[in-house]
Formats: structure tokens, C-alpha cells, sequence
């Protein structure tokens, strides 16, 4: 073969040889990596299947938050939409922002008693920053209400 | 009055820039040497009233002038004077004037220590840094002008800076991360300048090779000093969570490292020269995409910056114009520049086109780990969030790793043009077998157990450090004392090899610290103790203590080893006053094998708390890797080589600055 001939050769096998390698891993490692978010009012809809990875965002319940009398350093709160709750267990140190009625994100899974169990609380670095999925999340569930006629129900979130 | 001083600086170095973008462009263009030459004292101006900006900023931040609603938002006046004036880019819109300092730094940089190019090269060089700077200068003062006064309702006092941004690492971190992301943009205008001109070739490859390195070190170090950061600064004991904010700084490190090793061939050999530019354009590209999405809040990350759509687009138009106008213009030009020469299927070459293969590649899937959620969204709508954790980062990242340590060994001893199996066969089979039997023989005997991936790492860990000792071993292996023929291997050879090294050790304690760590979190009463690792830990209580601009909750933890007492350490947990923020602060006993890491975390009633212990093997080695890497990087920019010069009496109007470039290698060797 030509020298150049063989070189371009080369190259082509080795971006193949690469793309393939790349798109293998990607579809492995996508199902491993892939965390859907999900409000409270979208579990309450039955949306998430039980042992499904997933991340919940919400307002922590104000008065949810229960940190004594419990084993060891599991801490237990209620994640709020403002429609619909969900109960959240945790186990470890919470961040410095996670405070009662402001914005948290969880991930972890669903049990079959319909707690979260999470492995993970989201830290923000600035307190006046709501993440955008949170803030989304209780914009949707305040429309929801507003298209039910419902007055909406804010007892639990401080302004 | 000093603000207002500031503004004024600011609006005449745009001046500057407009006039820097266009006159020495417009002179290259029809050979005027007079306009050509105005790019030097050019972009001396501009730095000149961009520093004089920065300094009027800084002056009214150590002077608590909380007219400027940017010192308001981000001072106080009980803030140490070493943090008021680090706030100076404790937010976005300081931040975005220091990277237009550091901007217009590097193009002062180039106008001064580019004596040796032709002009007309300096000249289109110095133009597109200043349209850059232009560009940001626009956004700067339009968008996000730092000296915007508060005059009617002056506050009396300032909201403080975020206390996460008061500290040591995050002073520098910033300025660090800037040169090595705006580093790049002097690659950037070199690989513009070659498309106008069509002239790729040896020199234009070594006249971009240090600046290249330099800005790689710069951004090397900038990324070490952010993991370090949020290791001890955000109280989790991580040093890596893959966050956007993260990646967006990693990307174009793994291009700009893919970038060195391409303008090595470029250089050498004159081949690859359409890859290397786009490579250069690249990485530039993904420091300006990585400014857009820390500022323009479009992607979910720890890090809050000013999160604004309308700068966030105004970001983004900046962003397609400088992108979209390099593309097209290298659409148009790349066919130009193409390389001649050829190479066999077995040689350097080739295993430099693995490696930009496998980085590109690793770039490409974090890119895509790190917008998926945002195209996600784009189909799906917003009621769909997705987020990528790390689990996905790891499994495509890790992997592809350990194949790019793998073909860094052997490319050691792989010559350029080509190279022979047996060639290589000969010189490897002792490397390998040592670094595969020590590799899995020292996890065994350390700790008694199988362990695949420590072995595996360990195994090309080694592979990489007995490769480059017996490289430095034959180097030397004709001459007599080997000490003299060692130095004279040049500093590009050690730069290289330091920072293959620091590959080697990264790896170590990137696996050490991921396997070995042992990460206790528990609640603790008064007198409770815990044993880790041969240490015992005893929490003793907290108490408050006050500190210049917050109280502390101060914790005790007395260490003891075998008995004897090994030392106290006091996590603190901090409320700040003026914005009633808390924040850990971890103590860490930082040793070179290990760190005992401990932090407090919430309070559990009855004087209990929850106490993070952590033992850290080999953690500070990810960081001492990451200094040996950049090192290397600092050592290939001081090559002799690069200094130095020999003008061949073939070509004496090359250094007259006549323009032409010259044939391959002449003009300095």
C-alpha cells in the first residue's frame, strides 16, 4: 500500500476503533449515571418505580425536621411541593445550607413504604440560590392548584 | 471619583483593543510595516488601563467604598484586608475584569517576548487577542460593570463575602484558572493567524509550543488548587464530584494536554498540522463555553455564580461569534495547511494520535455527561430533569485512562517515522513484568488481600516510572560519568518526563485515596471515642470561640496512637455575621501518606454532635501529581531552545520581520 494510503488508513481505523469504544462505555455508563428528577406531586402520581435511582427536590417542611431521638446520625424530614409531600430519611452529615423551608435536592430511592431513602443532600454554595429544578417544581405544582381552583397551600413554606 | 476613574480606564482600554483589533490586521494585510508595529505598543496600552481598572476596584474595596454596589454586595467592612481585596473576584463581574486583565496580560506577554517572530505574524496575533478583548470589554461594561454606583442609598455597610470564597485557596484558585483558561487563547490567535497567512510550519509550531505549555501549567495548577479547595473547604472530605463547574475546567485541560503533544508532532515532524490548529481553536472554544455556563446559571451546579439569562445570552453570542467565526475560517483555510510527510503504522506518531484520540474522546463524553441534561431538556421539556451523576463520569473516564497510561509507557520508546515491534518488545518485556509483578505483589503483601483495580493501577503506575527510568538509564548509557550526560538532556526531555511522572502518581493517589479511605461519620457525645486506622479519636466538646467577622463553634478532638497522645485538632463550625452564613471548617492533619481529616457536623442534642473522621491514604498525592505535571510544563517552556537563536545567513530578512516564515526548523534551532 501507499505510504500516505496506509496512513489515512490508520487513521480512519483508529477513529472507528475509538467510536466504538467511546459509544460502548457511553451506553454502559449511562445507565449507571442517569438520575431523574421528580417532584413530590409526580411520586404521589406513581411516576416512580420502587428502587429506581432518582433525585426529588422540594422545600424542607417547616417543624418536619427530626434529629433527636433517633439511632446514630440518621435524620428524618418532610420534602415539600407545596402539593403533595414526601417523607425523606437520611443517614450522615447534612450540609451547611440544608435548613427547615428552604430548597433541598435529594438523590436516592424510593422504599416500598413509599419513604425516600436518600444517600445523597445536595449542598448550595450561595443561600440565595434555589435550584433551578426546585424552583421549577413548585412554579409547576402552584399552577397545578391554580388550574384545580385550589386556593394555594402554603402552610409549611416560609417565604 | 475613583470608581468613576475605573469606568473611565475601562472604556479607553476598549478603545484600545477595538484599535488593537483592527489596525495591526489591517496593516498585515497590505504589508504596512508602520500599522503592523502599532500591535505592541497597543496591547502595552490596553494592559496598562486594565490594570489601572483593576487597581481602582481594588482601591475601593480596601477603602470600603459601598457606593460601588459591587464592593457593597461583596465586602464588609470587619473583613481582613488580605479577603477585601481577593473579593475583588469573589463575584462575577470583579471575576470577569481580572480575566480581561489576565487577557490582555497574555497579549502584553506576547508583544513582549515575541522579538523573533516576523511582525506581520506578531501583528495578526496581537489582533485577534485584542478583538478577544474587546469582546469581553464590551460585555464587561455593558452587562456587568463592576464600578455601577449606589449613590443615592449608599449603604453603611456591606453584605460580606460569601465565606466559602474566604480562604487561602480560593484567593488564588481563580487567578490561576483565568491565565490558564485565557492562556489559551494565545494558541488560539496563533492558530487564526496561521490560517490568514496559510503558513504552517516548524517554527509556527515551537513559537506556540511554550505559550501553550505555560498556559497548560497555569490551568494544571488551577485545577489542583479548586480540588484542593473543596477538599478542606466544603467540609465533605472529596476532592472530585464532577460537577459542571468542574468539567467545564477539565475540558479544556484535556484538550490543551492533547494540544502539547500534537504541536510536538507538528513540530517534529510536520505532520497533523489541520488537527493541531482545530485542537487549538478547541481549546479555547471550551474555556469560553466553560464561561458561559458557570455565569449563565443554564446548568445545575454546586457552584452559584451571578445567574442572569440576560448576560447568559449576551455570553452566548460572544461565545458563537468567536466560535463559529474560527470554524468557518478554518472550513475555508484548513486545506492549506495540510502536512506532507508520512509515517508507518508502528511509530511515535501514531501513538501521539492515540493519545489526542483518547483525550479528545474522554473530552467529548464528559461534554456530553455534562449537557445531556440540558438537550434532555431541550426534548423532553423541563417537566423531564435529568442529571448525570458521577457513576457515568467514572465508567467512561476511568477506563479510557488507564488504556492512555498504558500507551504512555510504551510510547517512551517508540522513535519517530517508525519504529519496530522488536524494537519495542526489547526495551519494554523487563518493564512490563517488573510493573506487573510489583504491582500486584506490593497490594498483596500490604494488605493481604486481592484488590484488581489497586493492582491494575499500581501495575500502570509503574509501567509509566520504570519506562522513564530506563529511558533516563539508556540515555546515559554511552557516556562516562552518566551525571554530566544526564543534564544535558534538555529541559524539554525532563519537563516531559517530570510530567509523565506526575501521570504515575496521580494515579496512585487518585486509586490509594478512592479504595483505602476510611470515611466515619458519627454522632458523638463528650468523651465518645473512635478508632480508625491505628488512631484514636476522642471528641471532647465544643465551645465558641469569636473570629474577626463570625463566632465559631470550636471543636476538640485529641488524636492519640497506641496510647500515647498524637495531637489535638479543632474542626470549627462558623456563623457569619453579616450574612448569617455557617461553614465548616475542616482540620486536617495533611502528611505525605496520609491525612487525618475531621470536620463537625451538625449539633444531635444533649452536647452531641455529628463528627466526620476521615483517614486518607495518599490523598496529598493527587495534588503533588497534578505540581509535578505542571512543572513539567514550566520546565519545557524554560528549553533552551526557545531563547536562544541562530539565524541562518540563507535567511536574513526572516528575523527583519519581512514575513516570510521561513522554511521548517531554520530560523531558530
Amino acid at each position: 500500500m501507499h505510504p500516505a494510503r496506509q496512513q489515512r488508513v490508520m487513521i480512519v481505523a483508529s477513529i472507528l476503533v475509538g467510536s466504538a469504544l467511546a459509544i460502548g462505555l457511553l451506553l454502559y455508563a449511562f445507565n449507571e449515571g442517569l438520575n431523574v428528577f421528580f417532584t413530590p406531586t409526580e411520586i404521589a402520581e406513581g411516576k416512580v418505580r420502587p428502587e429506581q435511582n432518582i433525585r426529588i427536590g422540594g422545600m424542607v417542611k417547616v417543624g418536619s425536621l427530626r434529629k433527636e431521638g433517633l439511632e446514630g446520625t440518621r435524620i428524618e424530614f418532610v420534602a415539600t411541593d407545596t402539593n403533595k409531600d414526601i417523607p425523606v430519611v437520611y443517614t450522615g452529615v447534612l450540609p451547611d445550607l440544608f435548613r427547615e423551608g428552604q430548597g433541598v435536592v435529594a438523590e436516592g430511592r424510593l422504599d416500598a413504604d413509599g419513604v425516600f431513602q436518600a444517600s445523597t443532600i445536595l449542598a448550595k454554595h450561595d443561600e440565595n440560590y434555589m435550584s433551578a429544578e426546585v424552583k421549577a417544581a413548585l412554579e409547576a405544582a402552584k399552577a397545578r392548584q391554580a388550574g384545580n381552583g385550589l386556593p394555594p397551600a402554603a402552610e409549611g413554606v416560609s417565604p | 471619583m475613583i470608581p468613576e476613574l475605573g469606568n473611565f480606564a475601562l472604556m479607553l482600554a476598549l478603545g484600545l483593543a477595538l484599535l488593537q483589533s483592527a489596525l495591526p490586521l489591517i496593516g498585515a494585510a497590505n504589508q504596512n510595516p508602520t500599522w503592523m508595529a502599532l500591535g505592541r505598543p497597543l496591547s502595552a496600552g490596553l494592559f496598562v488601563f486594565l490594570l489601572l481598572g483593576f487597581g481602582c476596584l481594588a482601591y475601593a474595596f480596601l477603602h470600603d467604598d459601598f457606593s460601588v454596589a459591587y464592593v457593597a454586595r461583596n465586602s464588609n467592612t470587619a473583613l481582613p484586608v488580605y479577603y477585601k481585596f481577593a473579593a475583588v473576584w469573589g463575584a462575577h463581574e470583579g471575576s470577569l475584569l481580572l480575566w480581561v486583565l489576565i487577557l490582555a496580560s497574555w497579549g502584553y506577554a506576547v508583544s513582549l517576548f515575541s522579538q523573533r517572530l516576523p511582525l506581520d505574524i506578531v501583528a495578526r496575533v496581537l489582533a485577534v487577542m485584542g478583538l478577544i478583548t474587546a469582546g469581553f470589554l464590551v460585555f464587561l461594561l455593558f452587562t456587568s460593570n463592576p464600578f455601577e454606583r449606589l449613590l443615592l442609598n449608599t449603604p453603611r455597610e456591606g453584605t460580606d463575602l460569601n465565606p466559602l470564597l474566604q480562604d487561602f485557596g480560593l484567593t488564588v484558585h481563580p487567578p490561576f484558572l483565568y491565565m490558564g483558561y485565557v492562556g489559551f487563547s494565545v494558541a488560539f490567535a496563533f492558530a487564526i493567524a496561521a490560517l490568514l497567512t496559510g503558513k504552517l510550519d516548524a517554527a509556527w509550531a515551537r513559537w506556540t509550543r511554550p505559550w501553550t505549555n505555560a498556559a497548560w501549567a497555569f490551568l494544571t495548577i488551577g485545577i489542583m488548587l479548586g480540588s484542593w479547595w473543596s477538599y478542606y473547604e466544603l467540609g465533605w472530605g472529596g476532592w472530585w464530584f464532577w460537577d459542571p463547574v468542574e468539567n467545564v475546567s477539565f475540558m479544556p485541560w484535556l484538550v490543551g494536554t492533547a494540544l502539547i503533544h500534537s504541536l510536538a508532532v507538528t513540530e517534529k515532524r510536520g505532520v497533523f498540522k489541520s488537527w493541531t490548529v482545530l485542537l487549538a481553536l478547541a481549546a479555547f472554544s471550551l474555556s469560553l463555553l466553560g464561561a458561559f455556563i458557570v455565569r449563565s446559571g443554564v446548568i445545575t451546579s454546586v457552584h452559584a455564580f451571578a445567574v442572569d439569562p440576560e448576560r447568559g445570552m449576551v455570553l452566548l453570542a460572544l461565545l458563537l461569534l468567536i466560535i463559529g467565526s474560527s470554524l468557518l475560517l478554518y472550513a475555508l483555510r484548513a486545506p492549506v495547511v495540510r502536512g506532507t510527510a508520512t509515517y508507518g503504522a508502528n511509530s511515535r506518531e501514531v501513538f501521539l494520535l492515540l493519545n489526542n484520540l483518547l483525550l479528545v474522546v474522554s473530552m467529548a463524553t464528559i461534554l456530553l455527561g455534562t449537557l445531556f441534561p440540558l438537550i434532555h431538556e431541550a426534548i423532553y421539556g423541563e417537566a423531564n430533569r435529568v442529571s448525570v451523576g458521577p457513576p457515568y463520569f467514572n465508567a467512561v473516564f476511568v477506563p479510557l485512562m488507564a488504556i492512555l497510561a498504558f500507551l504512555l509507557g510504551a510510547s517512551t520508546f517508540a522513535r519517530w517515522k517508525k519504529t519496530s515491534f522488536a524494537h519495542l518488545r526489547q526495551n519494554l518485556s523487563l518493564v512490563l513484568l517488573a510493573s506487573v509483578a510489583l504491582g500486584v505483589a506490593v497490594p498483596l503483601a500490604v494488605t493481604g488481600g486481592v484488590n484488581p483495580p489497586i493492582m491494575l493501577a499500581l501495575a500502570l503506575a509503574l509501567w509509566i516510572v520504570f519506562g522513564i527510568a530506563k529511558d533516563l538509564w539508556d540515555k546515559t548509557a554511552h557516556r562516562s560519568p552518566r551525571l554530566p550526560a544526564l543534564l544535558g538532556l534538555g529541559r524539554s526531555y525532563f519537563g516531559m518526563q517530570l510530567a509523565h511522572l506526575g501521570v504515575a502518581v496521580l494515579i496512585c493517589g487518585v486509586c490509594f485515596t478512592s479504595h483505602y479511605s476510611i470515611e466515619q461519620d458519627v454522632r458523638m457525645s463528650p468523651g465518645d471515642e473512635l478508632d480508625v486506622s491505628g488512631f484514636t479519636f476522642r471528641f471532647d466538646g465544643v465551645e465558641e470561640v469569636p473570629g474577626p467577622n463570625y463566632t465559631a463553634v470550636r471543636g476538640t478532638i485529641s488524636v492519640s496512637r497506641g496510647g500515647e497522645p498524637y495531637m489535638t485538632m479543632h474542626p470549627e463550625k462558623r456563623t457569619y455575621h453579616a450574612r448569617g452564613d455557617v461553614q465548616t471548617e475542616a482540620d486536617i492533619d495533611v502528611g505525605f501518606f496520609r491525612d487525618l481529616f475531621t470536620a463537625l457536623g451538625d449539633p444531635r442534642g444533649d452536647e452531641a454532635w455529628v463528627v466526620r473522621i476521615h483517614f486518607k491514604p495518599f490523598v496529598f498525592w493527587i495534588w503533588f501529581g497534578a505540581l509535578l505535571m505542571a512543572g513539567g510544563g514550566v520546565l519545557a517552556v524554560l528549553d533552551k531552545r526557545y531563547r536562544h537563536r541562530s539565524i541562518p545567513a540563507t535567511h536574513p530578512q526572516t528575523a527583519a520581520g519581512a514575513g516570510a516564515v521561513g522554511t521548517a526548523g531554520v530560523i531558530q534551532s
